[in-house]
């Protein structure tokens, strides 16, 4: 797969490719990011991203799945199909912002 | 005067109102500074005692305490319920309307389940086939389910992180494991451990070790099981993704939320109420005057009663230079420590924090007595003696002996790396 030569990589990153630093991403490296996990990025994906960003940095916490489909406008379903295989992982790993671990 | 309140007298609230009386002793006899704790009355709860319950292990008046009895002389406890904070005001709304002013706020105001947040789970089969053992009546009612339980489909599930004490459902799964083991009719359950972590725990090291219990006491793991309905009537737990697990009973961990005046208090809470606090410091994000400990905040640190434990040695003495106006001098490092049953009278324990993951060794140094992420029956007596601990050494604000706030590496061996398929 060929994407934009790769600023991704040379950001501040953890073992599973997460930024560690949310301010040092950019809507082209969300693409990047997009482009290595196989996804195409289309208007709905950006909202899913876009939504799991801003409530990130406004409160401190990525949402959860439970919350994503109750308020990111997009149904649970659809969410899995634009993200296989996890939407609030894979959403928070395209938008830029730390794993959401629910930590320990 | 200058009024120090605290929202909240679980155990982190009782902990710092317990260590800031005795700070500020003659203060608060001169009456220059007060000391008030606002809470719903009724009895304080060990709570750690809870996992033992459903097994027939303690009766409530075990776990139980008057609520006023653990709080200091020089505290004036409020029994009412908080409505929000005012933050501009400085002012702790009541419910009744009434409100208490503050110099410096500590938010100690815990996390509870909210099973409401699931969807079917408080449908048909709640408290029948599908349990909790967070609170007293969910503990209680389990153990009645598990007595009348004589083989089947046994699932223990993780609705979604965070929740109080991580270990806590592995520990069920271990202690069920024995139960039914000790009943004789082992060969009549399957056990199932189903998770929305990638692991069966957080941290690399320990989820090996955790892993290999699992699988030596035949319990089934299910990993990144994100749940998004349960159906009581056909004994089914459905993951976002449609994946099915089928159980005949249910041992659920639902959604924690953090206290609902939180989320009436704009810019105060994260998404599930937790309060946005400085992960070292311990000040909220909302204003320098209001603090979080315990389960309340939203600080990547277990929710586990040892952490207030430590918080509270830190930050009391923070609260003090605050108040003089002299910088903070003292930082929390996520120090967290937890024995883990495993069943048949042994336990392990872990010894963390932020930045170090917990690690084999011996405890509190090189010569033990207690051995770290190796099950022992010390380990478990630590447990049991724990709860004399937590009345008379925790709640009184004391230090515990060798066990100082900040982790130590003493006694701790780095294992060599894990091989690249493992965690």
């Amino acid at each position: 797969m060929t994407t934009t030569a790769g600023t991704y990589h040379t950001l501040t990153l953890d073992a599973e490719g997460f930024l560690q630093k949310p301010e040092e991403w950019t809507e082209d490296v969300g693409g990047e990011i997009a482009a290595e996990l196989g996804i195409t990025l289309t208007e709905r994906h950006w909202q899913v991203i876009r939504f799991m960003r801003d409530k990130y940095l406004a409160t401190g916490s990525a949402p959860s799945i439970r919350s994503l489909g109750k308020e990111s406008g997009i149904a649970v379903k659809e969410l899995y199909q634009l993200f296989p295989k996890g939407p609030a992982k894979l959403a928070a790993k395209i938008g830029g912002i730390p794993k959401p671990h629910g930590c320990i | 005067m200058q009024r120090i309140v605290i929202i909240g007298s679980g155990t982190a609230g009782t902990i710092m109102a317990s260590r800031l009386a005795r700070l500020n002793r003659r203060a608060i006899r001169a009456r220059t500074l007060s000391l008030t704790v606002v809470d719903r009355d009724g009895p304080h709860l060990y709570q750690p005692g809870l996992l033992f319950m459903p097994f027939g292990k303690y009766a409530p008046a075990d776990l139980t305490r008057p609520r006023r009895r653990g709080l200091p002389r020089g505290a004036t406890f409020v029994p009412a319920a908080v409505d929000r904070i005012d933050a501009d005001r400085k002012a702790v709304v009541l419910e009744d309307g009434h409100e208490l002013l503050y110099d410096v706020l500590i938010v100690a105001s815990g996390s509870h389940v909210a099973p409401e947040e699931t969807d079917g789970l408080l449908g048909a089969g709640w408290r029948e086939r599908m349990h909790e053992f967070y609170t007293l009546d969910g503990a209680l009612a389990l153990r009645d389910a598990l007595k009348r339980f004589s083989g089947g489909r046994l699932v223990v599930s993780i609705a979604e992180m965070p929740i109080k004490c991580p270990v806590a459902p592995i520990e069920f799964a271990f202690l069920a494991d024995a139960y039914f083991t000790e009943r004789g009719i082992r060969d009549k359950v399957t056990i199932d451990f189903v998770t929305p972590l990638d692991g069966c725990f957080t941290k690399p090291v320990a989820t090996r070790e955790l892993s290999h219990l699992l699988a030596e006491k035949g319990i089934n793991v299910t990993v990144e099981f994100n749940t998004g309905e349960v159906d009581g009537a056909a004994g089914i737990v459905r993951s976002y993704d449609g994946r099915e697990v089928p159980f005949d009973l249910l041992v659920t961990i639902p959604v924690h939320k953090g206290a609902a005046f939180v989320g009436r208090t704009p810019g105060l809470g994260d998404e599930l109420d937790f309060v946005r606090t400085d992960p070292a410091t311990l000040q909220s994000a909302l204003s320098p005057a209001i603090f979080a400990l315990g389960d309340a905040t939203n600080i990547p640190a277990s929710k586990a009663g040892s952490v207030a434990h430590f918080e509270a040695e830190l930050l009391a003495p923070n609260i003090q230079r605050y108040l003089r106006g002299k910088p903070m001098v003292l930082t929390f490092d996520g120090h967290s420590n937890c024995f883990i049953e495993t069943g048949h009278g042994k336990a392990l324990l872990i010894d963390f924090n932020y930045e170090v993951e917990p690690l084999p060794g011996r405890f509190p140094s090189r010569l033990g007595p207690l051995s770290l992420l190796k099950e022992s029956r010390l380990n478990h007596l630590g447990k049991l003696a724990f709860r004399w601990v937590y009345w008379n050494l925790l709640l009184p604000g004391r230090n515990i002996p060798f066990v100082p706030a900040r982790m130590q590496m003493r006694g701790k061996r780095r294992p060599p790396p894990l091989p690249h398929s493992a965690a």
